[in-house]
């Protein structure tokens, strides 16, 4: 690496810290706040990071309504969540300020671009007579970096023989080359990343990587700061990591454990936010023998999987709220043949097309009772980015050793937060046996007989002699001719649901993730809740409380101790992303007191919010 | 496909399962048809899967002693997709009706028609709803008065052939559940074409809409109301063949081949292969009058069209990104491109 010679400044340890990098929808934030998350990952540094951004791909420049934001946090130790409120707030125009200050720790360092506080930016942002905010002192609790970033970018493009436009468009790398002065970071995945990205542009490579540089020389040169800050790799477990975001685990978990059954992938789905980046990373794993399909429909994108899965591939669908909706009927005809399918649900804002962009964990109570009929479908949820991988493993392995359609819940805050994670050595992975008939034997092929789980077996056309019909009617147990008689009825609706039922012998029994097993009060959380209550639960515990945090991963049926784990609380709050479903549940299924604590903004839990409701009640 | 050495009789065929249709339905002459026709088709019969939709029609593959699905209302086009996908080898019927296809169905039809894959889809027009005890269909005529619409339905039919060329169908025919041997002409040459093939096929409702295609099908109208068109030959019809279509540059006119002022070679000659005529010939909708100068109503293969079908390039570009790639090496894909250790 080229050395870049640093002046003395001094330097300060932190144990974490927090940036949020805001701007213009087209001002490449999400390029900027991912590349200074790989690039503390690979330094050793545990991250977090939170892309937040509107559903609009490009909503009018420099208005409120475009900006977009990704946090970061990134520490030496370990770190569950984007952080509540951030250390650093990156802005790159006055809409991106005031959107974003209340985010902003007081005392919090802003970094701005005073090119993007012209009055043209002051009057569209709304600031009040356009008057500037960092000229007004209305900013006194800060400490604020001013620094022209749009006439540095030009400045240090000046022999480039690109265009002003293409030129402004890399003033992104300036804040990144500060930045990584400020926090000590080699330039080197970046300069890297730059090098793969426009391979076959080499203008671009040099002006971008010519930027950066500019970035990181103004820290180190500039009189004005004299601080840098040290963030020292995190004591993370031992082993090989990578960067992992939540949309990618699942798709990789897919493909992994279609390998481990043996069966060829199918996955149907019409493309959706935020689901659409699993349709992307499976089309790209072709040579895993993964056949993607983007179907007419979300109900298209469900049936082609139920016959791909006819066919004895493993039928794979996923979408979002509206089309999860679309879906219902399809998941009744899946958990009447018997028939394994995984449905993935990455929850939005709703009701109906809501907020694209926005998380929530809304969709439980649909995932478990929303359909016609006695449905019973499993209902697993993944916790944090690098959990989807597991639980997608578990979704396909539950499908096909159960013959069930099985709901995975993830959600928007998880599909796109990254976080470094431990990846598994391929042998490790379990095999999952699928119930198939390889041949017919000399005993009458019966398609709806049972093994001791309550399992049918898995008779794929093209075999002799097992050739058979199934259907959306009620079908008579073990022939599955069609049946309407009322006795026969019953017993079917019986028998499913005793086959899901039991799947709670094939999971794993629920573990306190901390504090003790009995005690004052338990947090009970699902989903992308996780990392908030984590970090609330730490820091309770190290102040001496007695609470608990217990997080539920398979939702429907529920881990076998579940009910006596939680009856050895006094209390147990719930806190969810939406008005309380998982609390109805546990009050309803176990007679159990449990409170709610409900948060709706399409935003995730901060762990202030947590340990604050946790208080109150072990106050009470 | 497998290529079955023993040889299969229709009986072969039929499940065990109890058919339920209304007697006198025309579902029973099209079941037959297709169980005398499967032992022709050279599949072996556990490589052959029926998948329908819900409606009268839906139950035909109960009646089939091959693999089969009744699945959803409108969705057999979809789950036929995604088993296509799965495994190519399989012989994939479609069985479908008119509202099944056309009306809660209808996006999934056409996207089959456009990827164009390897599979016959058979749609049943009875012109009614019949399972839910008649309401019109989308291929109702206008002013049909049933239970939903006593002062008469104010909705325009589809027309389902001209429908299935607007999707950029490769197969289009039309028959009739009432000329058996037609029909099995007509389902073998469905079969023996390689995409999507459609045929519509009239059948006869006789709980709900008894009579609606009488017109063509009654033995003392059927002459000249119909026109059985074949590749290569003019379209003749009439008691003695008396009777032949025209084109006068696009337009389509009846004229008497017995005045003396045309002969067969004057005739408009079928080319299944010319997308122009054979739209004009999906055009050919008007119920005939009996009037001398209306145009009959064509049956036979309107149209047909060599093309590449989806499951084939899928599973084309498989194989390149396998030869380019190599077969996936899952480690790799859990490590992706960067890691790091932590001692």
């Amino acid at each position: 690496m080229e050395e870049l010679k640093t002046t003395k400044h001094n330097k300060e340890s932190k144990k974490d810290v927090a940036i949020l990098f805001a701007g213009d929808s087209g001002d490449g934030i999400q390029l900027t706040g991912s590349q200074f998350s790989n690039t503390s990952a690979l330094f050793g540094n545990d991250v977090s990071t939170f892309p937040d951004y509107p559903a609009e791909i490009r909503a009018p420049q420099g208005t409120i309504a475009g900006v977009s934001g990704f946090q970061l946090n990134f520490g030496s130790i370990e770190i569950f969540t984007p952080g509540d409120m951030c250390d650093v707030l990156v802005v790159m125009n006055a809409a991106a300020l005031k959107a974003n200050l209340s985010k902003l720790k007081i005392g919090g360092t802003i970094i701005a671009n005073t090119g993007g506080f012209d009055k043209k930016n002051l009057k569209l942002s709304g600031y009040v007579d356009m008057r500037n905010p960092l000229e007004d002192n209305s900013l006194g609790k800060y400490r604020v970096i001013e620094i022209d970033v749009t006439k540095l970018t030009r400045e240090s493009l000046k022999e480039s023989p690109l265009g002003m436009k293409e030129k402004d468009r890399s003033k992104n790398m300036f804040v990144l080359g500060f930045l990584y002065w400020m926090y000590n970071r080699k330039l080197e995945p970046t300069k890297k990343f730059l090098h793969e990205k426009f391979r076959s542009k080499p203008d671009l490579i040099d002006a971008n990587i010519a930027v950066l540089k500019a970035g990181y020389n103004y820290g180190d040169t500039s009189e004005t700061f004299t601080t840098r800050y040290e963030v020292k790799p995190a004591p993370l477990p031992k082993g090989v990591y990578r960067n992992i975001m939540g949309n990618q685990g699942l798709a990789i978990g897919l493909v992994a454990a279609s390998r481990k059954a043996g069966l060829p992938l199918f996955y149907g789905s019409y493309p959706i936010t935020p689901a659409s980046d699993i349709l992307h990373e499976l089309s790209k794993h072709k040579n895993f023998n993964v056949r993607s399909f983007q179907a007419e429909d979300e109900i298209a994108a469900i049936t082609s999987a139920i016959g791909a899965s006819f066919a004895g591939n493993i039928g794979i669908t996923a979408s979002s709220g509206p089309g999860i909706a679309l879906k219902g009927e399809a998941l009744g005809l899946a958990c009447i043949l018997e028939i394994p399918l995984v449905v993935i649900n990455v929850q939005r804002g709703g009701p109906s097309t809501g907020l694209p962009t926005k998380t929530e964990q809304a969709d439980l109570l649909q995932a478990i009772y929303g359909r016609n009929g006695e449905a019973p479908i499993p209902v697993i949820a993944a916790s944090s980015p690098r959990d989807c991988f597991n639980q997608a493993f578990e979704a396909v392995r539950i499908a096909i050793e159960h013959m069930t359609p099985v709901f995975l819940l993830s959600d928007g805050y998880i599909a796109n937060g990254a976080e470094p994670w431990r990846f598994p050595s391929e042998d490790k992975l379990k095999a999952i046996h699928p119930p198939m008939l390889k041949e017919a034997s000399d005993e009458e092929f019966l398609p709806y007989r049972r093994d001791e789980k309550g399992v049918r077996q898995w008779a794929v056309p093209g075999i002799k002699g097992l050739e058979h019909r199934i259907g959306g009617l009620e079908k008579q147990d073990e022939t599955g001719n069609v049946s309407y008689d009322p006795d026969n009825h019953e017993k079917m609706v019986g028998l499913r649901a005793e086959k899901i039922a039991r799947i709670a012998d094939f999971i794993p029994l629920q573990k306190v993730d901390q504090g003790e097993d009995t005690g004052k009060l338990c947090i009970l959380g699902w989903g992308s809740t996780y990392g908030a209550i984590k970090t609330a639960v730490k820091e309770l515990l190290l102040e001496g409380h007695s609470v608990s945090q217990v997080h539920v991963k398979y939702l429907f049926p529920f881990p076998k101790n579940l009910e006596e784990l939680l009856k050895g609380f006094d209390k147990v709050v719930v806190p969810e992303l939406n008005t309380g479903q998982l609390v109805k549940i546990i009050r309803s299924e176990f007679l159990i007191d449990a409170k709610p604590l409900s948060k709706v903004k399409g935003l995730p839990f901060t762990s202030i919010e947590i340990k604050d409701a946790a208080l109150k009640y072990l106050e009470a | 496909m497998t290529q079955e050495q023993t040889t299969y009789t229709a009986k072969d065929f039929s499940s065990d399962q109890e058919i339920r249709w209304c007697p006198g339905c025309g579902d029973y002459s099209i079941l037959k048809q297709v169980q005398s026709v499967l032992p022709e088709i050279g599949v072996a019969k556990e490589d052959i899967v029926f998948i329908s939709g819900i409606g009268c029609s839906s139950r035909f593959p109960y009646y089939l002693n091959t693999y089969g699905m009744h699945s959803i209302h409108g969705r057999a086009p979809a789950v036929a997709s995604g088993l296509k996908i799965a495994n190519p080898n399989l012989s994939i019927w479609v069985i479908t009706g008119d509202g099944d296809a056309l009306s809660i169905g209808g996006n999934h039809i056409i996207h089959l028609l456009r990827r164009n894959f390897d599979m016959n889809v058979l749609l049943f027009n009875n012109e009614i709803y019949g399972l839910t005890k008649g309401q019109y269909s989308p291929t109702s005529p206008e002013g049909k008065v049933t239970k939903s619409t006593p002062m008469g339905s104010v909705d325009h039919p589809f027309n389902p052939l001209a429908l299935a060329a607007g999707a950029d169908g490769t197969f289009i025919a039309r028959a009739m559940d009432r000329d058996p041997k037609h029909l099995r002409t007509i389902l073998k040459e469905a079969d023996d074409h390689k995409g999507t093939s459609l045929i519509e096929i009239y059948q006869n409702c006789n709980v709900f809409n008894d009579g609606a295609f009488g017109v063509f099908t009654d033995k003392a109208t059927k002459a000249n109301t119909t026109v059985f068109v074949e590749h290569g030959q003019p379209l003749v019809f009439g008691e003695n063949e008396n009777m032949g279509v025209r084109l006068d540059g696009a337009t389509p006119v009846v004229v008497d081949l017995e005045s003396g002022d045309f002969s067969k070679e004057d005739l408009w000659k079928h080319d299944k292969t010319d997308r122009s005529k054979a739209g004009i010939l999906m055009r050919c909708f008007d119920t005939p009058t009996g009037d001398a100068a209306s145009l009959p109503r064509p049956f036979g293969v309107f149209y047909q069209e060599e093309k590449t079908c989806y499951e084939d390039m899928l599973h084309e570009q498989i194989k390149t990104s396998l030869e380019q790639k190599g077969e996936g090496d899952l480690q790799e894909l859990l490590s992706g491109n960067n890691t790091w250790e932590i001692q």
